[in-house]
């Protein structure tokens, strides 16, 4: 059994990996994810925008799978691996994953306030439909869980869809 | 916010365990998304919390001896990728499949919508119209209850998250003449609470025409998920045809009790209610050119 350190209970000790490091740390039985990741890793990609889990700015990758990391308690990242904003380029520090290069490109940044969590939910949509072609309404439900009051999502969802298009075009190349 | 403890068991036995030792200072959660929002604005009163996340045999689905087994932290996301309960209980993917996001169908469990007893929970109205039981394990005790008996009103549940673990849900498999569907109106198709949710399971007779059996399990008609009995009766052994089905449709109307709210009024509820049942059986048993408002 993981948890508490101790049977009085307090503190507890959690091993994950994060941006491909590896983090052993002390932590509050009541830390949210988001908390942690912002106040003790200095990460401060992830957003609390409603703090509730409708808007999707603190979206972060959690095994695989997209997650409102204001919603998740920290000690569930215990055993975890977590992918941030920060570590999407894979280590290339100043460098851009080909997915944020394309949502420049198309103009799918305003604000900015919930790119993060739009780039992971986008991410974890597309590695989860990898190899498979995609059509424009699954990318609307791919991204339903993240709020976006600038662009009106249209240039968002091409951005998806023209890296999605360059990915298939990439396979059969390869193919 | 903050509670003194944060355990991780990692088989039921454990879990039970520590009910046991906490004696009603302990409750357990399972993916949170609920009770993290709740305990934001108000906060938990117990010192501790029981994450069955961890607990590998309440992820499991199966199918057992005609009955389809789903564990109670089995996530929304995984009951919409599940083969299983596509071809085998298809009125729960596709309500799963309508909850909140992705990000939120990725953690919250069919165990705590359930639990939970929200009127309109799109798993629970699920479940009433597949006629599940939830199978309970207290310390030294286990028992299974019908899902429609344990919900007491809006939020509140007979199960006690401080002394039971809902461990499963079941339901039998459906034979060749059953049919399944979950129809749901809300204002957005994404983070939106229902406006009408509507869970179906019906039965042929033999003869492919006629109705043997139905289950209406409709959402947020009354306190707690409804099931629609006095329309059932009057659907069983009809042989169905748009007149049958107009009537339906004004039965349902009549007979539930919606409440007016901010997602809508008590008319327009009910008049939705009625589209939402017609819809449903011609979609469930795939009669064609009735309905002509594809979406």
């Amino acid at each position: 059994m993981s948890g508490n350190n101790n049977e009085q209970g307090g503190r507890l000790t959690i091993n994950f990996r994060l941006n491909e490091k590896e983090y052993s740390l002390e932590i509050d039985p009541g830390e949210r994810l988001l908390d942690l990741i912002r106040n003790r890793l200095g990460l401060i990609g992830a957003k609390e925008g409603c703090g509730m889990g409708e808007c999707g700015a603190c979206t972060v990758i959690m095994n695989g799978q997209a997650v409102n990391s204001c919603i998740i308690p920290a000690a569930r990242a215990d055993g975890a691996e977590i992918l941030t904003v920060e570590g999407l380029s894979g280590g290339m520090e100043n460098d851009l994953h080909p997915l944020q290069k394309i949502f420049l490109e198309k103009g799918a940044v305003q604000c900015g306030y919930c790119t993060p969590g739009m780039l992971l939910s986008a991410k974890a949509f597309l590695d989860k439909n990898r190899g498979r072609e995609i059509r424009r309404e699954q990318i609307k439900e791919g991204i339903s869980g993240n709020l976006c009051r600038c662009t009106g999502y249209q240039k968002i969802i091409e951005a998806i869809y023209c890296y999605a298009r360059e990915a298939e075009r990439a396979e059969e190349r390869k193919g | 916010m903050t509670w003194e403890n944060y355990f991780m068991p990692s088989t039921t036995g454990e879990v039970l365990a520590l009910l046991e030792q906490h004696q009603g200072q302990a409750r357990l959660v399972a993916g949170g998304t609920d009770l993290m929002v709740q305990h934001r604005w108000d906060p938990l009163e117990v010192k501790s919390l029981i994450d069955i996340g961890r607990v590998p045999a309440l992820k499991e689905i199966r199918e057992d001896h005609g009955r389809i087994y789903v564990g109670a932290a089995v996530t929304h996301s995984q009951l919409v990728d599940s083969a299983l309960i596509q071809g085998k209980g298809r009125v729960l993917a596709e309500a799963a499949r309508s909850v909140g996001s992705p990000q939120v169908r990725n953690v919250g469990t069919v165990g705590g919508n359930v639990v939970n007893a929200q009127p309109a929970a799109d798993t629970a109205i699920a479940l009433v119209a597949l006629d599940a039981l939830v199978h309970v394990s207290s310390p030294g005790k286990e028992r299974e209850i019908p899902v429609a008996e344990i919900f007491l009103g809006p939020g509140k549940s007979s199960i006690d998250p401080a002394k039971d673990l809902v461990t499963a849900f079941s339901f039998s498999a459906p034979d060749s003449r059953e049919r399944t569907y979950f129809v749901r109106f809300a204002r957005r198709e994404a983070l939106a609470l229902p406006l009408v949710n509507l869970g179906l399971w019906l039965q042929l007779e033999e003869d492919g025409h006629a109705l043997k059996d139905i289950r209406i399990a409709v959402g947020p008609m009354a306190v707690v998920p409804y099931r629609a009995r006095k329309t059932e009766a009057s659907l069983k052994g009809a042989v169905l045809n748009e007149e049958i089905l107009k009537k339906a449709g004004h039965s349902i109307s009549e007979e539930v009790t919606p409440r007016d709210s901010f997602r809508g009024s008590a008319a327009f509820k009910k008049r939705l209610i009625g589209v939402a049942l017609k819809r449903g059986i011609e979609r469930a048993l795939d009669l064609k050119g009735v309905d002509r408002h594809e979406r």
